[in-house]
């Protein structure tokens, strides 16, 4: 889905501060970069199509004009990969609970 | 409106706006120099003890279960000296609404926003804080913002950061997600303006002492359980307000003798502002990140006097490292069958090495846990850490680089609970105290304030003084 119509639920994006605008005190690999901002909210415009400068309306009322990056936003993270390294630790425990260690 | 909204423009403005977001006038407490009356701060602003632990009571905060954790302590005496091998127990602060301790911040906040008449409430936090405040602003019907620090110049963020969003937004929030940097804090003063919203701060007196509760509770919990008071205590330690709060309250429970340890995650050498470090960190609380700092500099939060002042009630400071926060956190689900997220567990891997050097009739408490979940579990942050070059090892955690590597221990008498030197600590607390205040004259009212502020006496104060070069 690449157009949102009005009230669709999309995600904006909005540079907040360019690098040169950036605090003094900030490391400099920061600097280099904008401080960036992402916000959800229901689309105002009649229609949009991602890219297309908008505005929304955040869940608790506010209005924010944003670039339009995502349409029906949704989260993705997960319980993760398989981490093989954290298998031994239950049977170690067991095992030394057990009397296992004590012969050592 | 032709306010000046640049970041310089907007900071400068920082001290009126607070005012507004706030209610509380500190100039009422502070004296011309270094010292300000904390405890009449804490007492004319905020709440007795009984009336927190009405508000609390109202949207079911508090009074959460205590675990004796009993394979745990085998474990430790296993490890231990013959004789030696405290019993581990834990708070398990996790059972709050929002899933950790945060929600009693929270409920103060909230509960006052909405008696002074804001119509929505602001925090600025990645974590458990603003998943409490959105939680507690819901139950009472106030519009919530959380502003977190999330994405690197990538757009990447940690899973951690992703699922609080994901709870704050469940519980009707907007959350403004920024990339890295302290002018988070330019957003959110911009956006307390613009708003009128109250700041939800972790720093005023309500919120901590929200905390009191905790501590009061646990010292009421144990002499119900076992007839008497913890013998130490170990607070997770970030931003201070968790262990001031918690010391607070078993002092207001009478229990003059609990020790009170601070733990943190070791994260040196990693900078918190870094744009490209930024990812290679594994925790995002409870670290030295931030416990260093604030403990050296309690003042540098977002209220012009912080509450939480964690150097008047520590009296001992640890580290630990991240493999071996990640390898209890397994273990207090593998053992003890309760699965908590890890940051919360940070203490408890102290208290497991702390366990170890005291005696068996002995009792040491981790007094928090926090909720654990997609994204907030130990697989999806070492999923993480691997996507972002961390190596993960099975070895001696002695070895762990943060940002490098994340070394889970092979063997649990490896797990350490590092002493930091709290004298030198305290000595930058001071040394901060003159450079901010500019003063060249300390008067004696400054050093009393100093001796509490430290937990130290008069002598220590002078020493710190004369090596400054300060007259008093």
């Amino acid at each position: 889905m690449n157009k949102a119509k009005k009230g669709d639920w999309v995600r904006v994006y909005n540079i907040v501060l360019k690098p040169e605008e950036r605090a003094p005190q900030v490391p400099d690999d920061t600097k280099k970069v904008p401080l960036e901002m992402w916000v959800k909210g229901f689309l105002l415009n009649e229609e949009a199509k991602i890219g297309d400068e908008v505005e929304i309306e955040t869940y608790i009322g506010r209005k924010i004009k944003g670039k339009l990056v995502e349409i029906n936003p949704y989260y993705s993270h997960d319980y993760g990969k398989c981490i093989p390294e954290l298998l031994f630790i239950g049977r170690q425990l067991r095992g030394i609970l057990e009397g296992g260690e004590d012969n050592e | 409106m032709n306010r000046d909204m640049s970041y310089q423009g907007v900071m400068s403005r920082r001290n009126e706006i607070m005012k507004k977001a706030v209610g509380i006038d500190y100039e009422r407490f502070e004296s011309k120099g270094i010292a300000f009356d904390y405890e009449r701060m804490m007492r004319e602003t905020g709440y007795s003890l009984q009336e927190i632990q009405k508000i609390q009571n109202e949207t079911g905060v508090g009074n959460t279960p205590i675990y004796e954790l009993k394979n745990l302590t085998a474990l430790a005496r296993k490890l231990a000296p013959k004789g030696k091998g405290a019993r581990i127990f834990i708070k398990d602060e996790a059972c709050n609404p929002s899933g950790s301790f945060k929600a009693r911040r929270a409920a103060t906040s909230i509960y006052h926003a909405k008696k002074l008449g804001y119509k929505g409430v602001i925090a600025a936090t990645s974590g458990n804080y603003g998943a409490a405040v959105a939680s507690q602003a819901a139950m009472k019907g106030l519009k919530c913002i959380i502003v977190q620090e999330c994405y690197d110049s990538r757009g990447i963020g940690q899973p951690e950061i992703i699922e609080k969003a994901r709870k704050c937004e469940a519980y009707g929030a907007e959350v403004l997600q920024l990339t890295v940097g302290p002018e988070l804090f330019y957003t959110f003063l911009k956006l307390l303006e613009e708003t009128g919203y109250f700041n939800a701060s972790l720093y005023t007196p309500f919120g901590i002492a929200g905390v009191e509760t905790l501590g009061y509770e646990l010292a009421m919990q144990f002499r119900e359980l076992v007839g008497r008071d913890p013998d130490v205590v170990v607070a997770t330690n970030a931003g201070g307000g968790n262990l001031t709060g918690t010391a607070r309250g078993l002092i207001k429970a009478g229990a003059y003798d609990v020790k009170i340890v601070g733990a943190s995650v070791n994260l040196k050498g990693l900078h918190m502002a870094s744009d490209t470090q930024f990812n290679r960190k594994s925790f995002t609380t409870g670290h030295t990140g931030f416990g260093i700092p604030f403990a050296t500099w309690p003042d540098r939060s977002d209220v012009p006097r912080s509450a939480a002042r964690p150097l008047r009630y520590m009296d001992r400071y640890v580290t630990v490292n991240q493999g071996e926060v990640f390898y209890i956190t397994e273990a207090l689900a593998q053992l003890e069958g309760l699965e908590r997220g890890p940051a919360g567990n940070t203490s408890l891997a102290a208290a497991f090495a702390l366990a170890q050097e005291l005696d068996e009739d002995q009792i040491i408490v981790a007094q928090e846990t926090e909720y654990t979940g997609a994204g907030k579990h130990i697989q999806p942050q070492l999923t993480f850490a691997k996507q972002n070059g961390v190596d993960i090892i099975i070895g001696n955690p002695d070895d762990e680089v943060p940002g490098k590597n994340i070394i889970l221990p092979s063997h649990p008498s490896l797990i350490k609970a590092r002493d930091l030197d709290l004298d030198k600590i305290k000595k930058s607390y001071i040394k901060n105290c003159i450079e901010t205040t500019k003063i060249n004259y300390v008067t004696k009212e400054d050093i009393d304030f100093l001796v509490e502020d430290t937990k130290s006496n008069e002598e220590f104060v002078k020493q710190i003084l004369n090596e400054l070069g300060v007259k008093y």
